[in-house]
């Protein structure tokens, strides 16, 4: 009889641990589950580390000879992927830089800048504005910036000759910051 | 483990306040309830072991045990509330404006808020609501739910099922409603039986001593209501998966194509107009109530959209080949479904202009004869050369969508065509002489004075831009679930009360004790009507006697 009871209230505190372990576990899986995905949800933003998606676009600089490019052909070179619009300010600061450092860098980076405009007539005008002889995009339906999730501009993703994003400046570059950046990314 | 065994032969789990049985109060517990210094017994969880307070040997008892304190989890929602409040301070890394000189968020925070904005940064409360502590901090709070939740109801539950109809004096005269009876006749009980039963009691008769009970089920009102938020919770947590739940805005233009976001570039819409109606201003019945507002009400808004599919090899950025999944209006309340994705009718804009048709005549006609029209087609994109009939050749040499003096240069502040402004060429056919005009909405200036033609504005049209909400949403049937629980469980909880009355022999008499969780009227009221015109007293109200006789005291 004496066992009995023992036993009985040794099985029930058993139980009672079992449930107690299991409820543990399934709270701990449901919280595991809500980090992970919390904590991945960005990944649709492309960032450091991750490779650049590719894309295709026509290249609309009458200065430049190229006449689309698409991103994986330039595999090899480094890449500065500025995205911008003529009405932006600080985009606008910072293309003379750009286009300073350009010739000196053409055979080892590529400057890639999609403009986000709607007018292409405009585009024209801010080219013969500041001379620019980098290829200049023209993301007339908005994929490109819908495929890197761009915000707010100037956003400018800095690509090393494999593909894969070194860096992502959200804002102005000055001339010594992108300097810096070019040769990070140019290869060798 | 100590079992308590009660002198009315029941054995309580350690922890038990009130013996599960007789109600007899276990004297060395009495602190936990605060019994030991009322006269009144705290009817709380019947006085039952929660067993939180009683073991503490595991490690998965140990962890149970803390998240079972309400102490613990009040903690948890202070914290959480104080953390939520920091959040606010600063604006949030996603809130970072985009016209700030720097939106790195490691620049931004010191230029803008000193060192205060650094220590912000720094301390990762930029990013607050998505960061890794906040969120298990919140998750800590569902534990700490679901626990205090389990481990209250079980002995809630036991205690309920175990209560026997004899009680222990000490427990009978320790309740709030009490009332000693003497020369209570055996039809005098009967007949109060009966009348309790005709009040939808329950009577559970043991040896003559009675058991009065009725909605038993109220009790679980609060731990219903648990369960509801906890499946709210659990909605949330699905709602973080892309694939079950995704929230997204698109602006576009009457005419325009354009990606879906969201959509991983698989979608396209094409707005074909968009309708803005309003009531009939000259309909008698409309007529008071919006000449009170002073203007029209608007009646519908309506977005007419050709929602196509990618088909093929996709390269972001070259022209798509598409095929047409669906076309149709969204309304306000009427959304557009299509492959699991809705798109809602969410804004509009009408401040855009779409087109704009000049004339040119001689500055020197009064009359300002037409020579020929130039219609700019497409004012997001305008054409650059446009020729007369008379041969004068007409060049939009500059163009500003949205025009703004800055700093003495013309400029545009955005991409859309709000305030267009235009810089125009013109050259003579037969002179080839070359004019410059600068024209925008009331602005018509020619910069040498010495122009033969001028440019004037004759007529334009406006376009509607549509903002459609992109929603795909599987997570919502489990938060109408949950929240239906939630109110079930509230409307059990709060409108009907668990009602006991004890009605012990005594002697030649009866002792009758009564209990309730709220509406204390209610059951007064209930026995009243049962003891009428017999020899029973009415329960006496302890608590309100008590707290007469102090007031008294200390008037």
């Amino acid at each position: 009889m004496g066992t009995n009871n023992i036993d009985k209230k040794q099985n029930k505190k058993k139980k009672r641990y079992m449930f107690r372990f299991i409820v543990l576990v399934i709270l701990l899986a449901a919280v595991g589950y809500a980090l992970y995905f919390n904590l991945t949800a960005d990944k649709d933003i492309y960032e450091e580390g991750d490779q650049a998606p590719d894309f295709q676009l026509t290249q609309i600089n009458e200065n430049n000879e190229v006449e689309s490019i698409r991103l994986s052909d330039l595999k090899g070179k480094g890449v500065m992927l500025n995205f911008w619009a003529t009405y932006c300010k600080p985009c606008e600061a910072e293309m003379p830089y750009m286009e300073d450092l350009y010739p000196q860098y053409e055979d080892d980076i590529e400057i890639v800048a999609v403009s986000l405009d709607a007018s292409e007539l405009v585009i024209h005008q801010f080219i013969d504005k500041y001379n620019l002889t980098f290829p200049i995009l023209h993301d007339t339906k908005s994929d490109v910036m819908d495929l890197y999730g761009v915000g707010p501009i100037p956003s400018t993703y800095f690509i090393d000759a494999e593909g894969k994003i070194v860096e992502v400046v959200a804002g102005a570059l000055t001339l010594e910051t992108l300097e810096e950046k070019f040769q990070m990314i140019a290869p060798n | 483990m100590d079992k308590i065994k009660c002198e009315c032969g029941h054995v309580n789990p350690e922890g038990t306040v009130l013996c599960e049985a007789c109600g007899k109060p276990v004297e060395r517990n009495q602190h936990i309830d605060g019994n030991d210094k009322t006269k009144l017994l705290n009817m709380r969880y019947e006085g039952s072991a929660r067993r939180s307070q009683t073991y503490n040997r595991s490690i998965v008892d140990k962890i149970w045990n803390f998240f079972s304190s309400v102490k613990v989890g009040v903690w948890l929602i202070v914290l959480a509330l104080i953390a939520s409040g920091l959040g606010t301070i600063y604006p949030q890394e996603m809130y970072i404006p985009a016209e700030a000189v720097n939106r790195d968020p490691a620049v931004f925070y010191e230029a803008s808020y000193g060192l205060l904005g650094k220590i912000y940064y720094q301390l990762g409360l930029h990013n607050l609501y998505s960061s890794w502590w906040y969120m298990i901090l919140i998750a800590l709070i569902g534990i700490s739910l679901v626990i205090c939740s389990i481990d209250r109801f079980v002995p809630l539950h036991r205690a309920l099922k175990n209560q026997q109809p004899k009680r222990h004096s000490n427990f009978l005269s320790r309740q709030r409603l009490y009332s000693l009876s003497e020369n209570v006749s055996e039809d005098e009980r009967e007949v109060v039986i009966d009348r309790l039963k005709k009040q939808r009691y329950k009577i559970m008769n043991k040896d003559g001593n009675i058991l009065a009970e009725k909605n038993r089920f109220s009790r679980w009102g609060p731990y219903v209501n648990h369960i509801g938020l906890i499946i709210i919770l659990l909605a949330a947590i699905l709602r973080m998966t892309p694939f079950l739940f995704l929230d997204d805005y698109i602006w576009v233009r009457e005419g325009e194509q354009k990606v879906i976001p969201s959509t991983d570039g698989d979608y396209y819409i094409k707005n074909n107009r968009f309708i803005l109606e309003t009531y009939d201003e000259d309909d008698e019945k409309f007529q008071a109530a919006m000449e009170q507002k002073g203007e029209l009400t608007h009646k519908n808004y309506q977005t007419d959209v050709v929602i196509s599919k990618v088909v093929g090899e996709k390269i972001t950025g070259v022209e798509p080949e598409l095929e047409k999944v669906t076309e149709g209006s969204i309304q306000m309340n009427k959304p557009l479904k299509f492959d699991g994705y809705t798109l809602y009718q969410s804004g509009f804009q009408e401040n855009e202009f779409s087109s704009m048709t000049f004339k040119v005549y001689d500055v020197n006609d009064e009359d300002e004869t037409s020579l020929g029209e130039v219609k700019v087609e497409n004012l997001m994109s305008p054409e650059k050369t446009y020729t007369l009939d008379n041969g004068i050749e007409v060049h939009l040499n500059k163009y500003y969508p949205d025009y703004e003096m800055d700093n003495g240069e013309p400029r545009s502040v955005s991409k859309f065509p709000r305030n267009p402004a235009f810089v125009f060429e013109i050259t003579d056919p037969d002179t080839g002489k070359k004019e410059i005009s600068f024209l925008g909405i009331g602005k018509n200036i020619d910069a040498t004075g010495e122009n033969q033609y001028k440019l004037g504005i004759v007529d334009f049209e406006m376009h509607y831009v549509s903002g459609l909400t992109v929603r795909k949403d599987y997570t919502l049937p489990f938060f109408v679930v949950g929240a239906a629980i939630f109110m079930i469980g509230v409307i059990q909880g709060m409108y009907w009360q668990h009602r006991r009355v004890w009605i012990n022999p005594e002697g030649d008499g009866i002792a009758m004790a009564a209990h309730t969780n709220k509406n204390w009227f209610g059951l007064k009221k209930d026995i009243e009507k049962a003891i009428e015109n017999t020899n029973i007293k009415m329960v006496v109200d302890q608590e309100e006697r008590e707290r007469k006789e102090q007031e008294e005291q200390e008037a």
